[in-house]
């Protein structure tokens, strides 16, 4: 059983804070994943709970029991590095068998301890091996293996398979997924591919600039994005965001996007706009591709616009359109709209839609 | 790539080849000239032209390491029978070999010289390259107040000749009885060597990636335990080459052995020509002195030359 609680953790390098309030609980047997660009602070968090960084103020409490001011070595917590850090002087078995000579275990349950995670990550036919003589994703799962073996409190990766090619990559996630079903450890995994992120977690912080900016589940960060940030961080392709303006006209609302077109939405929206009181020139809507839907023929409360650009992705097509000076992309099944130039009708999907107040960048909650 | 040469290419080759051979013998000339006098006669070692046919012996080899002096009359034929064979050598070259009261046999100066130089060279390269891998360490994975002014001024010590500040050197090692002390040149080679050993170790260390210390950090070691376990064998190459370079620097030194040792501490260096002027020059002697002296640096080189050449390249190439 091991929880993982941050509270109020500041960290300063110099002058500059990589951390700033950070408050998260990790539940026992969670999989957390760490989401954020480079320079967002993941890293540092993640070895802030290892032990490789200390924190200037706040409090990292695993089993409810501070450890900001134990040595790593006391915190009993295995960590993979993306560089897969494998002592190259050692074999394989060596390289497993590491951390247990640090506890100073019997010969023989050190051997019957490395084989069993040999076995269960399927590279016993390795261990006399050098990590040299390994494949990419064998070594990845030696450093697995190694972080394993000691049975941590709580499992960190930082972007384990982020040096990996992209076959390699979506192999080592199932197999990493697969894994943690087995053992069941509270992980911790910090990645700035979102598509890691999504396939993995249970829950997903996203971070930006230090700051934590949502926490949820793939689903949640995915369908209710807290702030701009997160709705265009997370989601392939991007959502599409718009300055809009709000008209009602005759008990009929309309969104209008690009100065030119307007989109017909629910009456409900005006009362949600009121209650969440943001200034006209400041209202964003955001609409992922799949939420702009798309027809070659003319449709009630369909509007005409341009097929400005075509992107053949196989399984589907993204298109831009041109709508007035915006462009919104929309996702349309493969080879719907056969050349680019050619004019089509689109509609925007008002239960797949988002909006966001511009100077903050929060999401105003509405649900249509 | 593939291997495909033109004949330009081979002939450039073999050119380049001829070059290196011609070199080679350029730098290998003066051993052979050392080796070849070890073994000659000591009427043939003037000779003009040099000889270079002859039938080798080890006489120069007996009298460097006896005490001898000049016969006044050639031996009784009683006393040469009686004679070992290698003290007849010495008896052919109209000298004799010098025994104390109770006929033992006493040994010359060069024995002795060579074990200080043993001494000296090994405990001053073993404590420049141990304190030198444990600096280098600490620059570079701490933050160190003043880093870049520190490590300069460790490489200043450098940038003077050393025997600039030999004179200072003798009046202080006079005052503290350094004088003609193991201790002594140990702590002045070490001294020497520190600097360069530092910065050769600090390239070293900058190169191991500090996520393997890290690991071991997270694997439940301390941080001296991880330096020892993971960081030390992985510095080997750089430890090794150090360590070559550091022993010749000690090895070689010529300038303060003259002036700091005379006798108790006196290494090879000074010694060997100090025979050049007792009497006439015995070249074959000076030699053989020499020979002996080129082997362990030659040998403790030839150990560790696989870390040696992975070491100068070391660096070279990011992985």
């Amino acid at each position: 059983m091991t929880s993982i609680e941050l509270r109020d953790v500041q960290k300063y390098f110099g002058s500059l804070q990589v951390i700033k309030d950070m408050n998260l609980k990790i539940e026992d047997g969670e999989f957390i994943v760490l989401l954020g660009q480079s320079g967002c602070g993941k890293t540092t968090t993640l070895r802030a709970i290892a032990g490789l960084e200390t924190i200037d103020t706040g409090d990292i409490l695993i089993d409810g029991k501070p450890v900001q001011d134990l040595k790593c070595s006391d915190r009993d917590i295995a960590m993979v590095f993306q560089s897969f850090s494998l002592y190259p002087h050692m074999t394989v078995f060596e390289n497993i068998a590491f951390p247990l000579r640090a506890t100073r275990m019997s010969k023989t349950d050190t051997d019957r301890r490395v084989r069993e995670i040999a076995q269960v990550l399927r590279i016993t036919d390795l261990l006399d091996k050098r990590p040299s003589a390994l494949s990419g994703g064998d070594m990845q799962r030696v450093a697995i293996g190694r972080a394993l073996v000691r049975r941590p409190k709580a499992m960190l990766m930082d972007e384990p398979i982020g040096a990996l090619d992209a076959k390699l990559r979506e192999e080592m996630r199932a197999e990493i997924k697969r894994l943690h079903l087995k053992q069941g450890s509270t992980t911790i995994y910090v990645t700035h591919d979102q598509i890691e992120a999504m396939s993995l977690a249970d829950r997903i912080v996203i971070m930006h600039e230090g700051r934590l900016q949502q926490v949820g589940s793939p689903t949640e960060v995915y369908s209710r994005p807290a702030n701009l940030f997160v709705a265009q961080f997370v989601g392939s392709p991007v959502m599409n965001v718009a300055p809009v303006e709000v008209e009602s006209s005759g008990g009929s609302i309309h969104v209008g996007v690009g100065g030119a077109s307007r989109f017909e939405f629910p009456a409900t929206l005006l009362a949600q706009l009121d209650t969440a009181d943001v200034r006209t020139n400041e209202l964003a809507l955001g609409v992922r591709p799949e939420g702009v839907l798309v027809s070659r023929d003319e449709k009630n409360g369909y509007f005409p616009v341009e097929a400005h650009l075509i992107e053949p992705l196989g399984s589907y097509d993204i298109v831009d359109l041109r709508v007035g000076d915006q462009i919104l992309r929309a996702r349309t099944r493969s080879g719907y709209i056969e050349r680019a130039g050619a004019r089509v009708y689109a509609r925007i999907d008002p239960s797949q839609t988002h909006f966001f107040d511009t100077s903050s960048g929060d999401s105003l909650g509405i649900r249509l | 790539m593939a291997a495909v040469t033109t004949s330009t290419e081979r002939t450039l080759n073999k050119l380049a080849i001829a070059g290196v051979l011609i070199v080679t013998l350029i730098f290998l000339a003066p051993i052979y000239w050392i080796a070849s006098t070890a073994f000659k006669p000591r009427n043939l070692s003037t000779t003009i032209p040099p000889t270079v046919v002859f039938t080798p012996e080890v006489s120069p080899f007996v009298k460097l390491f006896t005490k001898r002096s000049q016969l006044r009359s050639p031996p009784t034929p009683e006393e040469y029978a009686a004679a070992p064979w290698w003290e007849r050598m010495v008896f052919d070259g109209g000298e004799k070999v010098v025994r104390d009261g109770k006929g033992n046999v006493q040994w010359s100066g060069y024995p002795s010289r060579f074990m200080n130089s043993l001494i000296v060279a090994t405990i001053s390269t073993i404590l420049a390259v141990g304190m030198g891998t444990l600096t280098a360490y600490g620059f570079s994975r701490f933050k160190v107040k003043g880093e870049g002014d520190l490590l300069f001024f460790i490489l200043s010590t450098r940038m003077l000749p050393p025997v600039v500040v030999a004179i200072p050197m003798f009046l202080m090692y006079r005052t503290f009885g350094l004088n003609d002390t193991h201790i002594g040149l140990i702590i002045l080679y070490t001294a020497f060597n520190l600097s360069f050993s530092v910065w050769l170790m600090k390239g070293f260390m900058d190169e191991i990636p500090k996520e393997y210390e890290e690991a071991a950090l997270v694997d439940g070691y301390t941080r001296m335990q991880a330096f020892f376990k993971v960081v030390l064998p992985e510095a080997a190459t750089g430890i090794a080459a150090t360590a070559v370079f550091c022993f010749i620097t000690a090895w070689n030194e010529y300038a303060f052995a003259l002036i700091m040792t005379n006798r108790r501490a006196q290494t090879a260096p000074p010694f060997i020509p100090s025979q050049v002027g007792s009497g006439l020059p015995d070249w074959t002697v000076i030699a053989a002195g020499t020979l002996l002296f080129l082997l362990p640096v030659a040998i403790f080189t030839f150990l560790l030359r696989n870390h040696l050449l992975r070491g100068v390249t070391f660096g070279a190439i990011r992985k």
